[in-house]
């Protein structure tokens, strides 16, 4: 006897935890953590879900769960291994310093071996500049 | 209350607690074990939803697999030790989009059960859940093979260097 | 051939010449002497056919297109008519002779020739017309011959302006006289001019179209204050001024009021007006003349002093002794330009300050000027002084007040035509002192000869000079003037033989007053020059001597009023167009390339930005759904 509104409060938390995330951190692993955090939040509900809701098939809400388990860890393994690709162009694996439209500006100098010591922040520069709007500065670092 | 009410509860805080800690904590690798934390909690919560297979699996992937992955990728990228200020872009957009989402569906999944209460099936769903994938879910499950095997293909191609390096050349 | 037929190819032959002369290249010379003096000559021999043949008004119109009123094509012959023509034709061909040797050294003279001709047509094409928009069409054609005849020179800095004002100035007129023709051809129904002197109009509508129709007059015969363009278009060369703005384009506005001249005599008003322009422009001609240093000025602004005596005729009363000054003035004023040619030719500048001693060095131009200054200050037996006679008689009686004319407008043109008879004497006598007589003051080179071609014109012209006067004697050419008096039949009386006659002859006490005035103003002049041969007689006007020069600033003042807002709205008008119309259309290709770059800027959003931008979207989709959904 439980009441489903817990785990569903939950989910929905962690699922708003894992988009401010997303939005918020520039280093790609974490936002990765954070898209982790919002499949699980996904996930959660399935579950829950499948204890509140007579599905036509039973156990539907777990075995898309398990789907959803696998298709999150094969996700993880191509998108490290694109950060870490990033990581080697660029030494900076900042998500608000990828180029876009060949334009340099803001960008590391491309090719920099990762052995550099203070070189490998999250970001090259100085956090950015612009606080604040979304759609400012549109394409312009 | 129930006893598996306050489990929920007390998981849920530990997962939400958790997971707040991984999106606002200024040290890299504790975002990672934070990470492992509240995956932990959720597969407590999978225990106390009678959901056992799910909960191993859980534990066996996420925690196992994928946070290990996550830790080995900030190795590599020389992820830095100690807390940085600038992991951090502005806050206030993520804010708005994460509160409005969260509270959005928050509001939509009371809405929909409101205080009701449910009763939870029996323990041992590990039968069920096979007969279940390698019956109605066969051909999605045999689709997802072909997946992890393109993920794991792709996986090595973008990061054998020398194969990275011929494709640019090419280009 | 019948007269009708005649009357058409008057205005058609030279016209003719005129095109195929517009088509020639610029090395055919010969070719452009023979069409422009051809066209001349033939337009001489139908002239004086015309002028054998026809005794009786005749007239031939077909109806050309209505709208509204009705508009014929058609010709209107009289013995007036046929008078001016010949004149016209005249002076035409002596100009075209005169000019193969002046314009000897000019490299485009076919175009000149051609334009000659072309002018030569549309002023016999005022004179013949019928109706009234084909005398519209000759106008505006004159009009546009003088702007280019007048610019000719283009090495000449100051010819295009004065082009250029010639036009603007006489098309301030012209809109006038446009309005005062429509007018008349929608009350009358027709632009016939039979039917539009027959038709009964309101004397409102009588009174407007007379002032409109003297706007236009006041444009194109340069009475006040439409007078400013005359002296500024004498940069044309020489021939062109003896032709276009002394012998025929200044005199077209007389002859059409004479033409119109019941509409204009129905209305006291018009006629007041009319004198009083023509009293103020005399005075000013003849003061301005005074003081002028270019030979070619003087003789401008003597033009435009002897207009006002002829729109003073006019204003009296008197058609007859208008035209008969009109004819007299063409010949002495033509020949007055072209032997100030041959000085200028022979001299090689335009001042008589530079000037003096010539008498012996350019005999013909000398005799020349001799004659026709005479005639023009109105020496007995020349021909001016019949027809001044004529002017001031008509003015004299017309001051009883039995006329048409308000009593007071007589008085002002008769008072101000016997000051002005003492003026044009006292210029008259400075030109010939400064320029033919004393010591010389030329310059530098010698004397140039003077050609045949340019001879010839000077000798022939001398002729109707002296002589005209005489022809007044006999009762044919009165009653050939007064054909158009005799087609008054509104509002004024038919006036009778004895007064026409009385107007071309007349000996009375008065007569001797004009001379009295003559001789002081000669006498006075004679007398300045005498005791200081090398000053200037005008520095006896003292302190009005800049006033004389520049012609009581009135160009100044025009230029101020009018030219220059006008220029300033102008390049007003031209930048609003380049800022807003221009920009305007610019701003919308800017507008749409910003555009277009925003958006593609918006397509190359960084990475975050573009996470940001999908969840927003996730969460409002979501949020729109579940909210449709829940209701």
């Amino acid at each position: 006897m439980i009441r489903p509104a817990i785990p569903y409060v939950t989910a929905a938390l962690l699922f708003g935890l894992g988009v401010y995330g997303v939005l918020r951190r520039r280093n790609a692993v974490l936002v990765l953590m954070s898209v982790e955090l919002m499949l699980n939040a996904v996930n959660l509900i399935l579950v829950t879900a499948d204890t509140t809701v007579r599905a036509a098939l039973p156990a539907t809400g777990q075995v898309f769960t398990l789907f959803v388990i696998v298709i999150a860890a094969a996700e993880v393994g191509v998108g490290l291994a694109i950060v870490l690709h990033l990581y080697r162009l660029r030494a900076s694996i900042a998500v608000d310093e990828v180029p876009l439209a060949h334009d340099s500006r803001g960008a590391a100098p491309p090719g920099t071996p990762p052995d550099r010591a203070s070189a490998d922040v999250p970001g090259q520069a100085a956090p950015d500049p612009t606080s604040g709007a979304i759609g400012q500065q549109v394409g312009s670092r | 209350m129930t006893g598996g009410d306050l489990l929920l509860v007390a998981l849920g805080a530990i997962a939400v607690g958790a997971g707040l800690l991984v999106v606002t904590t200024r040290h890299l690798v504790r975002a990672g074990l934070y990470l492992v934390v509240c995956l932990a909690a959720v597969a407590g919560l999978y225990l106390v939803l009678t959901a056992e297979l799910l909960a191993w699996v859980q534990v066996l992937i996420y925690v196992g697999a994928v946070v290990v992955l996550l830790l080995f990728a900030m190795m590599l990228t020389r992820a830095p030790i100690g807390a940085r200020a600038d992991l951090d872009r502005p806050g206030w957009p993520a804010a708005l989009v994460g509160g409005g989402a969260g509270l959005g569906l928050a509001l939509l999944l009371v809405d929909a059960v409101r205080w009701s209460t449910v009763e939870l099936p029996a323990a041992g769903d590990a039968e069920r859940i096979g007969e279940a994938v390698f019956g109605s879910w066969v051909l999605p499950f045999e689709v997802l093979s072909v997946l992890l095997l393109a993920a794991l293909i792709g996986a090595i191609v973008l990061s054998r260097p020398d194969i990275g390096a011929s494709r640019d050349r090419e280009d | 051939m019948s007269a009708g037929a005649l009357g058409l190819l008057l205005p058609a032959v030279p016209f003719a010449c005129a095109l195929v002369g517009l088509a020639l290249p610029l090395r055919a010379r010969a070719v452009a002497a023979t069409l422009g003096i051809g066209g001349a000559a033939a337009a001489l021999v139908t002239a004086v056919a015309l002028l054998i043949t026809v005794d009786a008004p005749v007239e031939t119109s077909a109806r050309w297109v209505d709208v509204g009123p009705l508009v014929t094509f058609g010709v209107r012959l009289d013995p007036t008519a046929t008078l001016v023509g010949v004149a016209v034709a005249t002076i035409a061909l002596a100009v075209h002779v005169y000019s193969v040797a002046y314009l000897a050294d000019d490299d485009r003279y076919p175009p000149y020739a051609a334009q000659v001709n072309l002018f030569t047509a549309a002023m016999l094409l005022v004179v013949v017309a019928g109706d009234l928009i084909m005398l519209l069409v000759g106008w505006e054609v004159m009009g546009v011959c003088s702007y280019l005849l007048i610019g000719h020179d283009r090495s000449l800095p100051h010819a295009p302006a004065a082009a250029a004002k010639a036009f603007l100035v006489t098309r301030v007129g012209d809109i006038g006289f446009l309005l005062g023709v429509a007018l008349l051809g929608i009350r009358s129904g027709s632009f016939r001019i039979a039917d539009v002197l027959a038709a009964d109009l309101d004397l409102g509508t009588l009174t407007l179209a007379g002032l409109l129709l003297l706007a236009g007059v006041a444009g194109k015969s340069a009475q006040f204050p439409l007078h400013t363009w005359l002296p500024d278009a004498m940069a044309g060369p020489t021939p062109i001024s003896a032709l276009i703005h002394a012998a025929t384009m200044v005199a077209a506005g007389v002859y059409v009021v004479a033409r119109l001249y019941p509409v204009i005599a129905a209305a006291p008003a018009t006629l007041a007006v009319l004198g009083v322009l023509g009293a103020v422009t005399l005075l000013l001609g003849a003061f301005a003349a005074i003081a002028q240093d270019d030979i070619k000025r003087v003789l401008a602004w003597s033009t435009v002093s002897q207009l006002g005596y002829m729109a003073g005729a006019l204003a009296v009363g008197s058609t007859v002794a208008a035209l008969f000054h009109l004819l007299t003035h063409a010949a002495f004023k033509a020949l007055l330009f072209l032997a100030a040619g041959c000085v200028i030719h022979a001299v090689g500048t335009n001042l008589i300050s530079a000037m003096g001693g010539l008498r012996r060095a350019v005999p013909v131009a000398f005799w020349g000027t001799v004659i026709g200054l005479a005639a023009l200050a109105g020496v007995p037996p020349l021909s001016g002084f019949w027809s001044k006679e004529g002017v001031l008689a008509a003015a004299e009686r017309a001051t009883e007040g039995t006329g048409p004319t308000p009593a007071w407008v007589a008085w002002l043109v008769w008072l101000s035509g016997l000051l002005g008879v003492a003026l044009t004497a006292a210029y008259a006598t400075r030109l010939l002192v400064r320029t033919f007589l004393g010591e010389s003051r030329i310059s530098g080179q010698s004397v140039r000869e003077t050609p045949a071609a340019m001879r010839w014109p000077v000798l022939l012209l001398a002729v109707p000079s002296a002589a005209l006067g005489f022809a007044a004697l006999g009762d044919g050419f009165g009653a050939r003037l007064a054909a158009l008096a005799g087609d008054r039949q509104a509002g004024g009386d038919l006036v009778d033989s004895d007064v026409i006659h009385g107007d071309l002859v007349h000996f009375g006490p008065t007569t001797l007053l004009p001379l009295a005035l003559l001789a002081f103003g000669a006498g006075w002049v004679v007398w300045l020059w005498r005791r200081d041969p090398a000053a200037d007689p005008a520095r006896a006007l003292g302190p009005l001597t800049p006033a004389a020069v520049h012609a009581l600033w009135i160009d100044d003042l025009q230029r101020a009023l009018v030219v220059r807002p006008v220029r300033a709205l102008a390049r007003g008008v031209r930048r609003l167009d380049e800022t807003v119309v221009d920009g305007a259309v610019e701003a919308t290709g800017r507008g749409s390339v910003a555009l277009g770059n925003l958006l593609a800027a918006a397509h190359r959003a960084r990475l975050p930005r573009a996470v940001t931008a999908v969840l927003t979207g996730a969460v409002l989709v979501g949020m729109a759904i579940a909210l449709g959904g829940l209701r």
